[in-house]
């Protein structure tokens, strides 16, 4: 899964008091494709920036899970059932790579939750739809974690080096999660009609949501071009949708499902697909936290966090009282 | 025996963008000291960047007996690999 960074552009000032010659000598390693690790020296917004985005990220894969675990008790066979719980069981460990790259970067794990639980930080909008049929666990794998691979495939060489580590190891493990969705999507799309109108269905409802994964467009993405001067971001917003759209239309032609697109057609000239406009007033209310199961999700996540607090504490009690055993 | 040196494990980064790597230990009175150490054996032909030392004893390290239960149910589950689906030759990308 993955996070797009909808926050308000920094402060320029922050940056303009920092040492000149230090900025420079940074910006020429980032220019020189140089790996920045944490006790280097570091613009605080460039900081401020990955704690962001990498929280966010983080945040996301998460708050992913629990569409997923919707259908955990519901999947139609042993089969799937054990598929969906490995690949619930990466993106909860997904989480906790991204959220120790943040912590190298100075801030502690509890206070980005409780960012998150305050509704100060974001996650994807993507997981404030609800998965209402089976087929959505489909759609999810093969779009969503498609998305999310083309964007985090692309950050693997993002400059902060514990950043792209943990990207390279979401990246090698989150190869299962496209081909089970597409595989699920495919046993549909051949099966009864009634199931091919399901996978039909999970499509229309997914598919534009999934090309609001990888943010609004370059000319309205604040956060963009500095993003990309520091090498946080390899690749713009619109870039990367373009190629996530150039790959998947064959894939569903070779489902024989229909993308929910009239303007969708090949141009031969650019070798791309042309595509109708983004619907990005909902985007908008999706991030503003409108979106159909948002109070929901965060609901569910507050609600982990507070009833399995007497878990940490329990443990942590009996570690304190095994240690003043010990001392004794 | 009285006055042991005690005993660090030495990481090393070979360069940016790598994690530190197990390269092994010294024995040295403090911390700093295990860093001078470490820098004279293992890096003095440039194979790092940066420096990690850890006291051993900090180390917790799973019980060899162990393995069979820790890392055996992972064999049988060979759903998490991509190559246990089955995607038509034709498409591609994925």
């Amino acid at each position: 899964m993955y996070t797009v960074d909808y926050s308000k552009p920094q402060e320029p000032r922050a940056v303009q008091a920092e040492d000149d010659a230090r900025l420079a000598a940074f910006d020429a390693r980032v220019a020189a494709d140089d790996f920045i690790e944490p006790k280097d020296w570091m613009p605080e917004a460039y900081r401020k920036t990955l704690i962001r985005q990498i929280s966010q990220h983080a945040h996301s894969e998460v708050v992913g899970m629990l569409p997923e675990g919707n259908w955990l008790t519901r999947a139609p066979s042993l089969r799937r059932k054990a598929i969906l719980l490995a690949k619930i069981q990466d993106e909860g460990g997904h989480g906790l790579y991204l959220y120790s790259a943040a912590e190298t970067l100075g801030v502690c794990r509890e206070e980005l939750v409780e960012a998150l639980h305050a509704g100060r930080a974001k996650y994807s909008t993507i997981f404030n739809y609800p998965t209402i049929n089976w087929a959505d666990i489909g759609a999810i794998g093969w779009l969503v974690d498609g998305a999310a691979i083309m964007n985090q495939v692309a950050l693997q060489r993002t400059s902060y080096g514990p950043y792209a580590r943990a990207m390279v190891r979401i990246c090698k493990e989150e190869s299962f999660h496209q081909r089970q969705g597409y595989e699920a999507m495919l046993v549909l799309a051949n099966g009864t009609a009634a199931q091919k109108r399901m996978a039909q269905d999970a499509l229309n409802r997914w598919w534009w949501p999934s090309l609001m994964m990888f943010g609004p467009p370059d000319d309205n993405s604040p956060n963009s071009a500095q993003s990309i001067r520091w090498r946080i971001k390899r690749e713009t917003n619109d870039e990367l949708r373009q190629r996530f759209i150039d790959a998947t239309v064959p894939q569903a032609e070779a489902l024989g499902l229909s993308i929910p697109d009239p303007a969708l057609k090949w141009n031969q000239a650019t070798q791309h697909y042309e595509f109708g406009p983004l619907d990005w007033e909902e985007f908008y209310a999706v991030v503003r936290g409108e979106g159909a199961v948002a109070k929901e999700r965060l609901q569910a996540r507050v609600d982990a966090w507070e009833n399995n607090a007497w878990v940490r504490e329990a443990a942590l009690a009996h570690a304190q009282k095994q240690a003043t055993k010990q001392a004794a | 025996m009285k006055n042991i040196t005690p005993i660090w494990e030495v990481f090393v980064r070979a360069k940016n963008g790598l994690s530190h790597r197990h390269v092994g230990s010294v024995h040295a009175a403090d911390a700093s000291s295990a860093v001078e150490a470490a820098r004279d054996v293992y890096t003095r032909r440039m194979e790092g960047v940066s420096l990690w030392v850890v006291p051993s004893n900090a180390i917790t390290a799973s019980d060899p007996g162990d393995a069979a239960a820790l890392f055996a149910p992972a064999e049988d589950k060979i759903y998490r690999h991509p190559t246990f689906y089955t995607v038509p030759d034709n498409v591609k990308h994925i």
